[in-house]
């Protein structure tokens, strides 16, 4: 054992000092191994992010190309002291990641801790439950239309034969309803992100913990207020934070349930961009916005970490 | 007395909430499966039916032929299993990059690589519209290929490093000792026991190419050349919709979707849950 130990020691010593003349010319391995990743990211990520700054200081309408050239601030200019949508939709913005992020994170922490515990078929189970994670927006859209809708939709069935509506409600199409339809069915889609992180975070804590607050005769509530909160801080801060950001740029629903309405209350600021760009021309207005909301963004993820106290491990 | 205590409380604390919280889940899913079977004149008679009484499969031809889902599927495909390739060569190689060599820049890289997490994709569509109008490349899958790829690496290649890593070291050098050429320990030792990250990381990268729509939409603008989020999204934007073609088409963009997603469900509490960690 030893003794073969000690030959390939010997062996991969004197493969070493072959090596070292090698090494120096397999130094440029690791960048040709990187380069294609490198290159596809700077061309596709970060050259678009750069040019949004650039278009966001030019008259850049594609449907009035003889205005185009350069504005200075006039495009934020016009933002700050004159777009009425401007201040609603951050509201919107404001309403739709708050509510989303903390309806998500809590039952996220629910169904985390529900599949924590040890019970028949528990693999099959969290499969289910996982399920709305891989299903993309518009299908959830869709799912969700038909379950909303006022002809043929089950929610209206269910709520009149328990008699809370008397004649069907055309949910999606009412300013008083909307807004909640939507973050239903978005809340249905995002459960699952958070309860696979936080199942992931649950598994690692040591049980020893949980025997020891027993001991001192902690009931459930406490340890899990003592034991199971802290250990899982720095996984809350990250995801609620991935999330915030997440939720912010997330229009799929938002754009295929109500497209913004009855009356642009649903409109958020990032689906106020998406409009723009996907039914409007002025490329550089909608640029100018993007930029305003990537420094949003930017300032509230700046200002997150510190508060939270986030430390890597 | 004490295990009838005992049992109450595992129903009140465990089964009665997983039950709410899973009918609430599968419900959507099980009303579009019940709306797809149903023939067009059932889906909007009252009183509703919770079940299709007369089942047919109408609702699938309609969607597969006369809406264009063939179409979209293809499309789909097409983007889909690309960006995979193109996704795994790139990020199996910078992950293992990252792995096994010091050098330098290597952590300007990964801060570059953590910061693409935090671009708003919503920020991209415009820049992206005007990059492939001047390439020549609207409608064109290219496009498509190109920027998921782009989205994706950066996630992809962490992942793959971590996978790599879990590789040891010695046992690829222990095959160059035997006389290996290094391709070949890469080839026989090491994609063995990658294969299961691969595979993973492949799926997960799939399923969103697969999902993707605001992008999708942007950088397509004839029917021919839609992926299923852009058909259906156009579909329901239609002034009438046939409600059961919908459902139909939903079932369609669902399956290869769940499908995959059962198969790497596994990979995604450990594989999400240590990229969160980072």
């Amino acid at each position: 054992m030893s003794y073969s130990q000690g030959v390939t020691e010997t062996v991969v010593n004197s493969n070493k000092a072959v090596n070292r003349k090698k090494i120096k010319k397999d130094k440029w391995v690791p960048y040709l191994f990187i380069l294609p990743s490198f290159l596809i990211i700077l061309g596709f990520l970060f050259y678009p992010i750069a040019t949004v700054f650039y278009y966001s200081v030019q008259h850049y309408d594609v449907s009035a190309p003889y205005y185009n050239g350069f504005a200075g601030l006039e495009n934020f200019k016009e933002i700050f002291t004159n777009d009425k949508m401007f201040i609603p939709s951050l509201m919107n913005s404001l309403k739709w990641v708050v509510t989303e992020v903390g309806l998500q994170l809590t039952f996220g922490m629910i169904l985390a801790l529900l599949l924590n515990q040890t019970f028949k078929f528990r693999g099959v189970i969290r499969a289910v439950a996982f399920i709305p994670w891989a299903i993309s927006g518009v299908l959830a859209s869709t799912m969700w239309s038909l379950m909303f809708n006022e002809h043929m939709g089950v929610l209206n069935d269910l709520l009149m034969k328990m008699g809370i509506v008397d004649e069907p409600q055309a949910f999606l199409a009412s300013t008083s309803t909307a807004f909640t339809s939507v973050i239903i069915a978005e809340l249905w889609r995002g459960i699952p992100f958070f309860a696979i992180t936080l199942l992931a975070s649950l598994s690692s804590i040591p049980v020893e913990l949980y025997e020891a607050a027993r001991v001192d005769g902690a009931s459930r509530w406490k340890s899990f207020i003592y034991v199971t909160l802290p250990q899982l801080k720095n996984t809350i801060v990250l995801t609620t934070l991935l999330r915030v950001v997440w939720e912010f740029n997330n229009v799929d629903l938002l754009f295929n349930l109500t497209g913004g309405g009855p009356a642009h209350s649903t409109t958020t600021l990032t689906m106020y961009i998406a409009d723009l760009a996907v039914h409007g021309s002025n490329f550089g207005y909608g640029s100018a916005l993007t930029v305003v909301s990537f420094g949003i963004l930017l300032v509230f993820a700046i200002l997150y970490l510190k508060l939270s106290r986030y430390e890597k491990e | 007395m004490f295990t009838a205590n005992k049992k109450v409380d595992k129903l009140l604390t465990l089964y009665l909430p997983l039950t709410m919280l899973l009918s609430f889940t599968i419900f959507p899913i099980y009303w579009t499966l019940n709306t797809a079977f149903k023939p067009e004149g059932d889906i909007v008679k009252r009183p509703l039916q919770y079940m299709p009484i007369n089942p047919t499969t109408e609702n699938f031809v309609t969607a597969w032929t006369n809406v264009g889902f063939a179409t979209f599927f293809k499309n789909s495909l097409i983007v889909g299993v690309s960006t995979v390739l193109v996704v795994l060569v790139c990020s199996t190689l910078s992950g293992y990059a990252l792995s096994r060599y010091q050098f330098k820049g290597k952590r300007s890289f990964m801060i570059m690589l953590l910061c693409t997490q935090f671009i708003p994709r919503a920020m991209m569509i415009i820049p992206l519209f005007v990059i492939f109008k001047n390439l020549g490349l609207i409608s064109n899958p290219l496009s498509l290929i190109i920027t998921y790829t782009a989205i994706e690496i950066p996630f992809t290649t962490i992942l793959m490093s971590g996978f790599i890593s879990n590789v040891p070291k010695e046992l690829e050098e222990a095959a160059v000792i035997d006389g290996c050429t290094k391709l070949q320990a890469l080839r026989f030792v090491v994609f063995p026991l990658l294969l299961p990250g691969i595979v993973a990381t492949g799926v997960f990268t799939f399923i969103y190419t697969w999902n993707e729509f605001l992008i999708a939409l942007m950088l397509t603008n004839q029917q021919s050349k839609f992926t299923l989020p852009v058909g259906l999204s156009t579909m329901m934007g239609e002034f009438s919709i046939n409600y059961g073609a919908l459902a139909a088409g939903s079932v369609i963009a669902l399956i290869p979707a769940v499908i995959l997603f059962a198969y790497a469900q596994k990979h995604l509490v450990n594989g999400m849950g240590g990229a969160v960690k980072g």
